[in-house]
C-alpha cells in the first residue's frame, strides 16, 4: 500500500457490502414477496436486479429484503416500499423492469408509480 | 453482489457448541437451492450472547437466530433465505415472547450497549482485510503518517483520557510519552498483552478472533508515536483461533504493505511477530511477559527501571493490553472529544466485561464507563437464573475483589470499584448469587495464584500458600478468631513487599470477602456452619421424613450406598458413609433431602 488512495479505493468497493450490516432505521425498505407464489411468478429475478442496481447506484439508505405470502397471489410478484413516515405502497405484477422504474421514480424521486400499485388494480 | 449475507459466530464459544458444522450444512443447502450466488456467508468473530450459541445473524433483515442446530439450518435457507420468512422458533426472543423482537439492537442485551472495541466483532470477516478496511480500518493509521507528527499523536491519545484496559488503569498516552524520548537513534518495541489468564475472562480473545487488524493498526500508530519500527504480540497458546486469526492478519498486512517497509509511502517500517506463551499466569504482568519474549523463563523483574526506558531487550518499550489497542484507531478518527464525551470523569470511553458465574446471558458485553452494576446484571445481563438472590459480583479475577449486593447501583469505573476496596481488573466479572460462599470464593482464587505463583519472591511463594493454610482450615471448621487476624497480616505484608503484580494483589480476594463478608467467615469459625451450604467438612445430608416417599431414586443413585430404607417408607442416609456429592439431592423428586 503506497498511498491513502489506494486504501479509499479498497474501501469504497467494500462499503456496499458491509455495509448493509447494519441496521438503519430511516433508511427506506423494499420488501419483495418471496413465498412459493412470488418466486413461482418469477419474484427471484425481481430481487435479484434490486439487490443490483442498490449497489450500482451506492445507495447506503435504501435495504432489499425479503418477504412471504401476503395472500394475494395471483398478483404476484409483489413488492412494497416502505418510505420512514409515509404510507406503505404496494406494487403488483412486477419484473426486473418495472422495480427498477420503481426505484428510480418512487424511492429516489419521490413519486409513485401509480400504474402498477394495488390500488389499480379492482379487487 | 449478494442479497443477503448470514453471519455465522466463529468465536470460541459459538465453535465450540458446534457453528463449524452449521458453517458446512449452510453451504451445502445453499448450494442445493441455488443460492450460492445470492447469499454470502461471512464467519464472523465473537457477538458476545455466548451462552446462546451457536449464533447466526441474516442481514439485511438482521434476523437474530441462537442456539441453532445443525440440523436447523436446511430450514432455515429454505423458509428464510429462499421464501423469506423468519424462522420464528429460532429467533431469540429474551423470554419475552409477546413483544416478537425479531431485531438485534432492539434486545436488552445490546440496547444498553456501546460497541467501540468490540464494534467489528460479530460484524465482519475477521479473516479478511478487506472487510476491516470497509469499516475505515487503517485510515487511522493513515491519517496520522500522512497528517500528524508522533508529538501529535501522543498528545491526542493523551487528550482522549484512555486508560490502560488490562486492569491498573495507567493513562495510556502517559505511557507512550514515556518512551517517546531519543526517537529514531534508539531501538525501541511496542508489545501487545494478549496473555489474558484471569479465571472467566474472554474479552481481549474475542476481539482478536474477531477483529485482529485493529490491534494491528493501533500497533503500528504506536510505533510511529514513539518511533518504533518492531511489535511484538505476546498471545497465549490456549488460544488457537485468535492466533491462528492474527496469523492470516498479520500475513494479509504485510501484503497490502500495511505493515513492512515504506507504509503509505511515507519512509515509515513495522513490523509485527508472534510470540505465544506457555500459560503461565504470571507472564500477563508486564516485566515477565517481556522476559518471555526475550527467550527467559518467564519471571518478573523489579521496578523501576521502568519498561518505558528498560523493556524488551533492555530497550524502551510500550505494553498496552489488547483492548486499550482496540480503541485506538477510533480515537484517531473521531477525536478525543468523541471519546471523552463517552464515560465518566475520571474514565472515558467504554469497558468490556466477560460476564460469568450465576447469570443468565454469560457473554461479552461492552458498557460506557458509569454504567451501574444493576444495569449491567439485570438489564443487559438478564439477571440471576432461577430467581436467586443477588449476593455478590467479582471483578478483576484474582488480582480485584467482590462488590456486595449494598453497592449494587454503583456506577462503574476505575476510581469507583477501588474506592470499595475492588478493582476494574481486564473484565471478568463473576456473579455469585445467594448459594455461593464467600469464604469458598476467596479460597479459590487464591488457589489460583498459589498454582500461578511464579515463586521468584517470598512473600508472594510463602505467603500466599500460608493465607491459603489457613482459609483451609476455616472451610474445614478448625478456624480460630486468632486466624482472622493472622490472615489480615499476612495480606497486609504480601502487598506491601511482593515482587510484582501477581502477589501485591493476590490478597485481595480474601481482604475484600473480609471487608463484605465478615459475618460468613466467623460462622464457619465460630458455629462450625457454612452458611451457603458448600463447604462439605460443615454440611451433611438428611433426609425429610414427612416428605419422603420410600421411592428409593436416592439410594439407588448414592455412589457410597449410604442410603438405606424399605420401599415407601421414608429412607435414611449414614452421615458416616455420606460422601456429600449431593447426588441424592440432584435425584429427590419431592424435596425431602435437607443440607445443613
Amino acid at each position: 500500500m503506497k498511498s491513502l488512495e489506494e486504501l479509499k479505493a479498497i474501501r469504497e468497493k467494500m462499503q456496499g457490502q458491509v455495509g448493509f450490516r447494519s441496521e438503519n432505521e430511516d433508511g427506506t425498505r423494499v420488501v419483495v414477496g418471496m413465498a412459493t407464489c412470488g418466486i413461482a411468478s418469477g419474484a427471484r429475478p425481481v430481487l435479484n436486479e434490486l439487490v443490483k442496481q442498490v449497489n450500482d447506484r451506492k445507495l447506503t439508505d435504501v435495504a432489499v429484503t425479503q418477504t412471504g405470502c401476503i395472500g394475494l397471489c395471483q398478483y404476484e410478484p409483489i413488492v412494497e416500499v416502505y418510505k420512514p413516515g409515509e404510507e406503505k405502497v404496494t406494487y403488483v405484477k412486477m419484473t426486473a423492469d418495472k422495480a427498477v422504474e420503481v426505484l428510480e421514480k418512487h424511492v429516489l424521486g419521490g413519486t409513485v408509480v401509480e400504474d402498477y400499485t394495488l390500488n389499480k388494480i379492482k379487487l | 453482489m449478494y442479497r443477503s449475507h448470514v453471519l455465522v459466530c466463529g468465536g470460541t464459544g459459538c465453535t465450540s457448541s458446534g457453528s463449524q458444522e452449521i458453517l458446512q450444512n449452510l453451504e451445502q443447502e445453499l448450494k442445493k437451492n441455488g443460492l450460492e450466488d445470492e447469499i454470502a456467508i461471512v464467519k464472523t468473530g465473537c457477538h458476545g450472547l455466548c451462552a446462546k450459541g451457536p449464533i447466526m445473524v441474516v442481514y439485511p433483515d438482521a434476523v437474530f437466530y441462537s442456539e441453532v442446530k445443525p440440523e436447523d439450518v436446511a430450514e432455515i435457507v429454505s423458509e428464510h433465505l429462499l421464501k423469506g420468512r423468519p424462522v420464528e422458533r429460532l429467533i431469540y426472543d429474551e423470554n419475552e415472547p409477546e413483544e416478537s423482537r425479531v431485531s438485534l439492537n432492539d434486545t436488552n442485551f445490546y440496547k444498553k450497549q456501546t460497541r467501540i472495541a468490540l464494534r467489528n466483532c460479530g460484524v465482519i470477516n475477521p479473516e479478511n482485510i478487506d472487510e476491516y478496511i470497509a469499516t475505515r480500518g487503517y485510515e487511522a493509521l493513515g491519517k496520522v503518517l500522512t497528517e500528524m507528527t508522533p508529538d501529535e499523536v501522543i498528545q491526542l491519545i493523551l487528550d482522549s483520557g484512555l486508560r490502560g484496559r488490562g486492569g491498573a488503569g495507567f493513562p495510556t498516552g502517559l505511557k507512550w510519552r514515556f518512551a517517546s524520548g531519543n526517537r529514531g537513534n534508539v531501538q525501541k518495541y511496542v508489545c501487545c498483552n494478549a496473555d489474558e489468564g484471569d479465571p472467566g475472562a474472554f474479552m481481549d480473545r474475542s476481539v482478536l478472533e474477531g477483529d485482529p487488524h485493529v490491534v494491528l493498526e493501533a500497533m503500528a500508530i504506536a510505533g510511529y508515536a514513539i518511533g518504533s519500527n518492531q511489535g511484538y504480540i505476546y498471545v497465549r497458546a490456549e488460544y488457537p483461533i485468535a492466533i491462528e486469526r492474527l496469523r492470516i492478519a498479520i500475513g494479509q498486512a504485510r501484503e497490502y504493505g500495511l505493515l513492512g517497509k515504506d507504509i503509505f509511502g511515507t519512509g515509515f517500517d513495522f513490523d509485527i511477530d508472534l510470540r505465544l506463551g506457555a500459560g503461565a499466569f504470571v507472564c500477563g504482568e508486564e516485566t515477565a511477559l517481556m522476559t518471555s519474549i526475550e527467550g527467559n523463563r518467564g519471571e518478573p523483574r523489579p521496578r523501576p527501571p521502568f519498561p518505558a526506558v528498560k523493556g524488551l531487550f533492555g530497550k524502551p518499550t510500550i505494553l498496552n493490553n489488547v483492548e486499550t489497542w482496540a480503541n485506538i484507531p477510533q480515537i484517531i478518527l473521531n477525536g478525543p472529544e468523541w471519546f471523552s464525551s463517552v464515560g465518566t470523569e475520571k474514565s472515558k470511553g467504554t469497558k468490556v466485561f466477560a460476564l460469568g458465574g450465576k447469570i443468565n446471558n454469560t457473554g461479552l458485553v461492552e458498557i460506557p464507563m458509569g454504567t451501574t452494576l444493576r444495569t449491567v446484571i439485570e438489564d443487559i445481563g438478564g439477571g440471576i437464573p432461577g430467581g436467586k438472590k443477588f449476593k455478590a459480583a467479582q471483578t478483576g479475577g484474582p488480582s480485584g475483589g467482590c462488590i456486595p449486593a449494598e453497592h449494587f447501583d454503583i456506577e462503574i469505573d476505575y476510581d469507583n470499584l477501588l474506592a470499595i476496596g475492588s478493582m476494574m481488573g481486564s473484565g471478568g466479572l463473576i456473579v455469585m448469587d445467594e448459594d455461593n460462599c464467600m469464604v469458598d470464593i476467596a479460597k479459590f482464587f487464591l488457589q489460583f495464584t498459589v498454582d500461578e505463583s511464579c515463586g521468584k519472591c517470598t512473600p508472594c511463594r510463602v505467603g500466599t500458600k500460608r493465607m491459603l493454610e489457613i482459609l483451609d482450615k476455616i472451610t474445614e471448621g478448625k478456624g480460630t478468631m486468632e486466624d482472622l487476624t493472622t490472615l489480615e497480616d499476612l495480606a497486609y505484608y504480601i502487598k506491601e513487599s511482593a515482587l510484582c503484580g501477581l502477589g501485591q494483589t493476590a490478597p485481595n480476594p480474601v481482604l475484600s470477602t473480609l471487608r463484605y463478608f465478615r459475618d460468613e467467615y466467623e460462622a464457619h469459625i465460630k458455629e462450625k456452619k457454612c452458611p451457603a451450604g458448600v463447604c462439605k467438612s460443615l454440611i451433611n445430608f438428611y433426609i425429610d421424613p414427612d416428605k419422603c416417599k420410600g421411592c428409593t431414586l436416592c439410594a439407588r443413585n448414592c455412589p457410597a450406598n449410604a442410603i438405606k430404607g424399605e420401599v415407601r417408607n421414608p429412607h435414611v442416609i449414614d452421615i458416616e458413609k455420606c460422601v456429600k456429592c449431593g447426588t441424592c439431592m440432584d435425584n429427590c423428586k419431592f424435596g425431602a433431602i435437607i443440607k445443613k
